[in-house]
């Protein structure tokens, strides 16, 4: 399965899609870009005087990375139809160590721990083009066929 | 050495307590207690209570015997079966 049939599976409307590029994947990590523009509709919202990107955002850019785009390309071994699934966020406990400001590229890389009995976990980080950490932690979902 | 049904219980609670959202139906823990519905514990979590069982019993246990662990009496069903099986 390639990259670019991988984001093509993605359940995410182009409002709410935060995966642009899939550089390195492997049934046991991934690593994957994000250029968040400068028009991404949450910045004259967040703040009303200094756009930011939203903790929830980084968190959910995080999720299409390194759990829901790793799950596809799982699943995809798995040789399992992803057409009817449900897919479902499970858990997250991350820490926030930089902003992310309009127009920065981040860089996500995820580790699996495990997948079984449906559910992925993931140890997932996000670094800027300086490569400084700006977040980290872990996250779950599950897959319901 | 083998376990009695009574400490695979406790040790089973113990495994179960950080997960439990129903502390009185942990208390009152009976075979019948059901993970979900009495205990209020949330799938994703069940998952990570099947891995603990795994690792504290030094057993494997599949999707087929996972899909029958809906109560801890089967629960622990699954955990003598796997046992004797090693």
């Amino acid at each position: 399965m390639t990259s670019e049939q991988i984001i093509a599976q993605l359940p995410y409307g182009p409002d709410f899609l935060f995966v642009d590029s899939i550089e390195k994947l492997d049934e046991n990590s991934i690593t994957g870009t994000y250029h968040f523009k400068g028009n991404e509709y949450f910045y004259p919202s967040h703040f009303k005087s200094t756009p930011v990107t939203p903790g929830v955002i980084l968190t959910e850019t995080m999720a299409q990375i390194g759990l829901v785009s790793l799950g596809i390309y799982l699943i995809s071994l798995k040789q399992k139809n992803l057409e009817s699934a449900l897919i479902a966020l499970t858990s997250t406990a991350i820490d926030f160590y930089l902003p992310v400001f309009p127009n920065e590229k981040i860089r996500v890389h995820s580790v699996k721990e495990y997948f079984r009995f449906n559910k992925l976990k993931c140890a997932v980080e996000m670094r800027n083009e300086k490569e400084d950490l700006v977040c980290k932690g872990v996250i779950s979902g599950m897959i319901r066929f | 050495m083998s376990q009695s049904k009574q400490e695979k219980m406790q040790a089973l609670l113990e495994i179960m307590q950080p997960y439990a959202q129903d502390p009185s139906a942990l208390a009152n823990l009976k075979e019948e207690t059901q993970f979900i519905r009495d205990l209020k514990i949330n799938s994703a979590n069940l998952v990570d209570i099947i891995l603990d069982i795994e690792d504290k019993f030094d057993i494997e246990i599949d999707n087929d015997s996972m899909d029958k662990m809906m109560n801890v009496g089967s629960a622990l069903e699954v955990i003598e079966a796997k046992l004797a099986a090693k």
